[in-house]
């Protein structure tokens, strides 16, 4: 556990040295903010609009900011979550630094988990972002913080099991470019393939759906828990991790 | 009773296609420093990344400090330091946050860990680039760093690859002597395919030639074993005026035992000579005599150590290999 928190903060540290943390930070806050700002200004729109034809009965703010909202954060980390880790083996590999990790008395696995809750942490402080702009809402409004609450989990959860996968990725390669372009495609393609769901019913058609992570983030973004897509996601951090361990074994057997 | 803290054992090492390190046995004693010598792409690497636990062996076994390097490999990472042929450094980190984040890593914590950093920030001579980022510095200092690393935790083992390439002739000097004072404290295993170095840091040699053992022996019995006859190194001088040397060759070779003479040098009025004997005859005193006879100074007579570049040509038998003859390394 000693050896995770040391490789673990050695991440951190070079994330927050070098420049990659603050570009990620600003361009997640610009992205993010903009697309608060459009919700909240659509939010006023249609409510001052309900107000004069008449319909009185409140708008909920989950349902029209908060929902929406997270769906979108789940749609940006797709492009942040390559970015966040693709240097994370990649680098290592090119300078040769991997070769002290390797002979260093560390287990390959708490080298793993290192880098990947690293790669979580900088995800974590993408999302302070957003939770500074949700605390505008509980200022100026009352919505509930239950769903809220979950809908964080689920991000999370889809950030791990995606990062997991990034970092699998990351260890196959040298190069940074590749991991990156590699990982975002797979990202992409987690996602979409829900999509088939919607004109085909075959068995192939919802393998593929249930494979994909949009069918699973959903219920989180509702607000519901539910322990089959957690277990989804949680399968799909282990997984994930599992491979990079053997990646990692492969490297000593090959090279 | 000598104490083997390296013992390797028919240590095989096979890739897809190619055996890069094939059935190689040998053992070092506790406190040496033994020269792991090979031309390029004759797997010393292979090897010390087997010794290292960063790969493991096809077949064979090693042992590091009496650890198995299959069986227990965190024990032996624990009591080995290794530098790789390019120090594993991060460039965006200053040189004591490095060693601090390498000592954690190596199990080091509190207190004893920054005693050790000032340590082999002393030892290493980096204290005074300790707060600069290892990305801006020199490939001596890096190299140091490299090294500083390696012994960060007080191994019994020392790994080195390749310790002096690509530094220039004064930090190469001052790496040796830097690794000579480590011996003792540390069993040293260095790699180099440069002669000179093993010839002046070692004890011990192995020589390896396309992933096969050589030879392994003492440097002092390698060079002799190689030699087959005496070859000596004789200064003369003409008394008035500058001497001809083919003159003196040819005087020399008239000598009774010699083989062969060579004119290795002329500086001013002063020739230096090769001259190699027959095997069995001992001619320095009758070349003394030639040339004190013949009316010339007699400046210099001695013994010429086989220099290890020649043992080392000799055992791997490369002719491609084959350049302009150095001067041969003397031994006093």
């Amino acid at each position: 556990m000693r050896n995770v928190w040391i490789i673990c903060r050695k991440e951190l540290r070079s994330y927050f040295v070098s420049p990659v943390a603050y570009i990620l930070l600003i361009m997640f806050g610009l992205i993010f903010g903009y697309f608060f700002w459009n919700a909240l200004g659509a939010f006023v729109f249609e409510s001052i609009q309900s107000q004069m034809s008449g319909q009185s009965f409140p708008m909920d703010l989950n349902e029209w900011i908060i929902r929406p909202l997270l769906s979108n954060v789940s749609v940006i980390g797709l492009f942040f979550i390559p970015l966040i880790t693709m240097r994370l083996f990649a680098e290592e590999k090119r300078t040769g630094t991997i070769e002290l990790l390797a002979t260093s008395p560390v287990r390959d696995i708490e080298i793993i988990l290192g880098k990947w809750l690293a790669a979580i942490a900088l995800y974590a402080c993408l999302l302070l972002f957003t939770a500074i702009n949700f605390a505008f809402l509980f200022k100026y409004g009352h919505p509930d913080w239950k769903p809220l609450l979950v809908g964080y989990l689920g991000l999370f959860l889809l950030a791990g099991a995606l990062l997991a996968i990034g970092t699998f990725i990351s260890s196959l390669t040298k190069n940074q470019i590749i991991a990156g372009a590699v990982t975002f495609g797979a990202c992409l393609l987690l996602y979409v393939f829900g999509w088939v769901s919607g004109y085909e019913s075959a068995t192939w058609a919802r393998v593929l759906a249930y494979l994909s992570v949009s069918s699973h983030i959903e219920s989180f973004e509702k607000g519901v828990l539910d322990s089959k897509d957690a277990i989804f996601f949680l399968t799909l951090i282990f997984l994930g991790l599992f491979f990079t361990a053997r990646s990692m074994e492969s490297l000593r057997w090959r090279s | 009773m000598t104490i083997f803290m390296i013992k390797v054992t028919e240590l095989t090492k096979r890739y897809a296609r190619t055996t890069a390190v094939d059935r190689i046995s040998f053992e070092v004693a506790k406190g040496q420093i033994v020269g792991f010598l090979g031309p390029n792409g004759a797997g010393k690497t292979t090897t010390m990344r087997m010794l290292t636990c960063f790969l493991p062996p096809s077949s064979g076994s090693a042992t590091v400090a009496g650890f198995d390097v299959l069986e227990q490999p965190l024990e032996v990472k624990k009591r080995t330091g290794y530098l790789p042929e390019t120090p594993p450094i991060y460039p965006e980190m200053a040189t004591s946050e490095y060693l601090q984040f390498v000592g954690r890593l190596k199990g080091l914590s509190g207190a004893e860990l920054a005693k050790r950093i000032d340590y082999v920030c002393a030892r290493c001579a980096i204290a005074d680039v300790k707060n600069k980022l290892l990305g801006k510095l020199s490939k001596g200092y890096r190299q140091r760093v490299g090294l500083a690393q390696a012994i960060i935790h007080n191994p019994d083992v020392l790994i080195l690859d390749e310790p002096t390439a690509g530094l220039d002739p004064k930090q190469i000097n001052e790496t040796r002597d830097l690794i000579k004072d480590l011996a003792g404290e540390h069993t040293i295993i260095l790699s180099t395919h440069i002669l000179p170095e093993v010839e002046q840091t070692c004890e011990q040699v192995v020589i390896i030639n396309k992933g096969k053992l050589v030879a392994t022996d003492s440097v002092r019995n390698l060079q002799a074993r190689a030699r087959g006859a005496e070859s000596v190194l004789v200064e003369v001088a003409g008394r008035k005026g500058i001497l001809e040397p083919s003159l003196v060759q040819h005087k020399l070779e008239q000598v009774a035992g010699v083989s062969r003479v060579l004119c290795k040098q002329q500086v001013d009025a002063r020739l230096i000579f090769e001259v190699e004997s027959k095997k069995g005859s001992f001619v320095r005193g009758d070349v003394a005599r030639a040339v004190v006879e013949s009316g010339w100074d007699l400046n210099e007579l001695r013994p010429a150590a086989m220099s290890l570049e020649e043992v080392f040509l000799q055992l791997t038998g490369s002719e491609e290999t084959s350049q302009p003859e150095m001067p041969a390394e003397v031994e006093a």
